[in-house]
């Protein structure tokens, strides 16, 4: 035993305690979250500061719930978020069936790369792009309503919904549809009875994942949109550039609290999968 | 070619037939609203500016691209480098590198510091970094421009602690840039690190301190080689949104110090020049174009050494 502990390696270093390294962690937990608390703490401000506190208050959230512009643009951001994740969501689960479980063929990475493109390109780039061509297109038509904001959330949520879905897919094989066919299904009633049964974990991640990206764009959104067509991120965009009250604050706090909602059971979904 | 064997062919060019048709709605909509518009502002970077923005069609021009590198002095018509977008472009690289450094000094210990946590606690730590990575960056910024402003908290503490005795102009400055991006960034850099290092065996470095390596061999031979993919995925993932920045510089730069996606927005309100918004659009896409170029031919490399 002597002999062996005599000949163990030079330096007992245990890699998984490496100093400074869990401080550092801690300093990083402590930094991320530090301006979200005090963020959501002034939303219930009594005073008029975002910076001196006045005792506690619901006041901010009545006045923010009360307004009427606020509430447009919320109700208007719920409006284009649910449609565009709607369109986003079919679109990605018919390309999800047809890019996985396959040998490949041509035209597949070609596929990958096109429905990914909305990742590789900074968001501004695709922003003045749009503003470009659809500006042109409001003159020839005289149409300048949504549909151009719910048309550009559709195309760059299609990659975010695509990602869990081609996961789910891509997780199950084909026995069960064989099975279903060898007992006289046809194609159409073994994709409903069991391809999209299988499927529908995956399908909801990726509405949700689309539906947060949707909601929570700012830069594309402000290029595109109308006159008087403002989300809750281009009006607080907006708003940011006046003096801040807490108002602001209690918009924000409600708008986390919305996405905190969505990602803790996207979290939940796809940790039951495994 | 028998017919069991034809039959078989017909069948696999039916099933591909179908793979076009159920991708065919995916890739219309991404088309139409993400890749074709970039052809239009191609062309657009080629003709002449109208008077109230937009272009005159069908007219060509390289002034826009001229515009992107070289300005024209009004009084004596020189040419010369076009000082204030050489400058622009630097501040968006460096404080992008500057980000990129921040981030992964930050990143680098915590991803360390989550992959070695014991299963059950794992996740956890991963769901605390998610969170912010999926909240609005807009309020994310936003939360960050309340810490740093003269009466906030950062401000306040640092005198309350009689380290300074005026609070420091941070906000509309290009540290309150880079603060900021490294703020809304930095979940960009711990996931795909943490993705690496949960994959490694730590039973690897026990065999490595085994055959008597010392801690600097493990780390260069052992640990090092494992990591780098995360290193470089984390990199490329803050890097590039943040050359892209726009929301970030435009809340906490207050204007005056602008970066490229300031500078872009610029030519389509303000500046009434959709060339040179085109031309400069273009020219921040073939920069994020390269790295990824570069990113790419990194993983595909590591990625078949990983492997073999």
């Amino acid at each position: 035993m002597a002999e062996l502990s005599r000949r163990a390696p030079p330096s007992p270093f245990d890699v998984r305690r490496l100093p400074g390294f869990a401080f550092v962690a801690m300093f990083t937990f402590f930094a991320l979250y530090l301006p979200i608390v005090v963020l959501v703490f002034y939303a219930f401000n009594a005073g008029e500061s975002v910076a001196v506190w006045e005792g506690f208050s619901l006041r901010w959230f009545k006045s923010a719930w009360s307004n009427e512009v606020v509430q447009e643009a919320a109700l208007r951001s719920f409006l284009i978020a649910t449609l565009a994740a709607a369109i986003a969501t079919v679109a990605a689960t018919l390309a999800a069936l047809a890019t996985t479980r396959t040998p490949p063929y041509r035209g597949l990475t070609f596929k990958y790369a096109f429905i990914n493109q909305p990742l590789m390109v900074p968001e501004i780039v695709t922003a003045v792009a749009l503003l470009i061509v659809f500006s042109r297109i409001k003159v020839w038509t005289g149409y300048s309503g949504l549909g151009y904001l719910v048309l550009a959330h559709a195309a760059f949520c299609i990659p975010f919904a695509y990602l869990p879905i081609r996961a789910r897919l891509e997780a199950m094989d084909l026995t069960l549809e064989k099975a279903a066919a060898d007992l006289y299904a046809t194609p159409w009633q073994a994709f409903r009875r069991v391809t999209l049964p299988l499927l529908r974990p995956g399908i909801i991640a990726g509405f949700m994942l689309a539906f947060v990206i949707s909601l929570d764009d700012v830069v594309i959104t402000e290029f595109v949109k109308s006159g008087g067509q403002d989300t809750l991120p281009t009006y607080m965009l907006g708003q940011l550039r006046r003096i801040v009250t807490p108002e602001i604050n209690a918009i924000a706090t409600v708008f986390l609290a919305i996405s905190v909602v969505i990602v803790t059971a996207f979290f939940l979904i796809t940790r039951r999968r495994e | 070619m028998n017919p069991a064997e034809q039959s078989a062919n017909a069948a696999a060019a039916r099933d591909i037939r179908t793979r076009w048709l159920l991708s065919a709605p995916a890739l219309v909509i991404v088309f139409v609203a993400a890749i074709g518009p970039l052809f239009v502002m191609l062309a657009y970077s080629f003709m002449e500016k109208g008077d109230f923005g937009d272009v005159k069609p069908w007219t060509f021009s390289l002034e826009g691209w001229f515009n992107v590198f070289l300005s024209q002095d009004i009084f004596d018509g020189t040419i010369g480098i076009a000082d204030a977008h050489a400058s622009i472009f630097w501040r968006s690289v460096s404080l992008s590198l500057m980000t990129t450094a921040i981030t992964l000094l930050l990143g680098f210990p915590t991803a360390w510091f989550i992959a070695t946590r014991p299963r059950a606690t794992r996740d956890i730590w991963v769901f605390l970094v998610t969170i912010p990575f999926w909240t609005n960056l807009l309020i994310r910024t936003f939360a960050m421009q309340e810490v740093i402003r003269n009466e906030g908290i950062l401000n306040n503490s640092l005198m309350a602690l009689g380290l300074i005795s005026t609070p420091i102009q941070i906000l509309y400055t290009d540290t309150a840039i880079l603060l900021g991006m490294a703020y809304v960034y930095l979940p960009l850099m711990v996931l795909p690190l943490y993705a690496a290092m949960d994959r490694i065996d730590f039973r690897l470095i026990e065999a490595g301190y085994d055959l008597y390596a010392g801690r600097w061999q493990v780390l260069r031979r052992i640990i090092f080689p494992l990591v780098k993919p995360g290193v470089i995925a984390g990199s490329i993932l803050v890097f590039i949104p943040s050359l892209g920045a726009y929301v970030t510089p435009r809340v906490l730069g207050g204007g005056k110090n602008m970066m490229l996606g300031n500078l872009i927005e610029l030519q389509f309100g303000a500046g009434r020049d959709w060339p040179l918004g085109a031309a400069l659009s273009i020219t921040l896409m073939l920069i994020v174009m390269v790295a990824l170029l570069f990113y790419v031919r990194n993983a595909t490399r590591s990625g078949v050494r990983g492997h073999g």
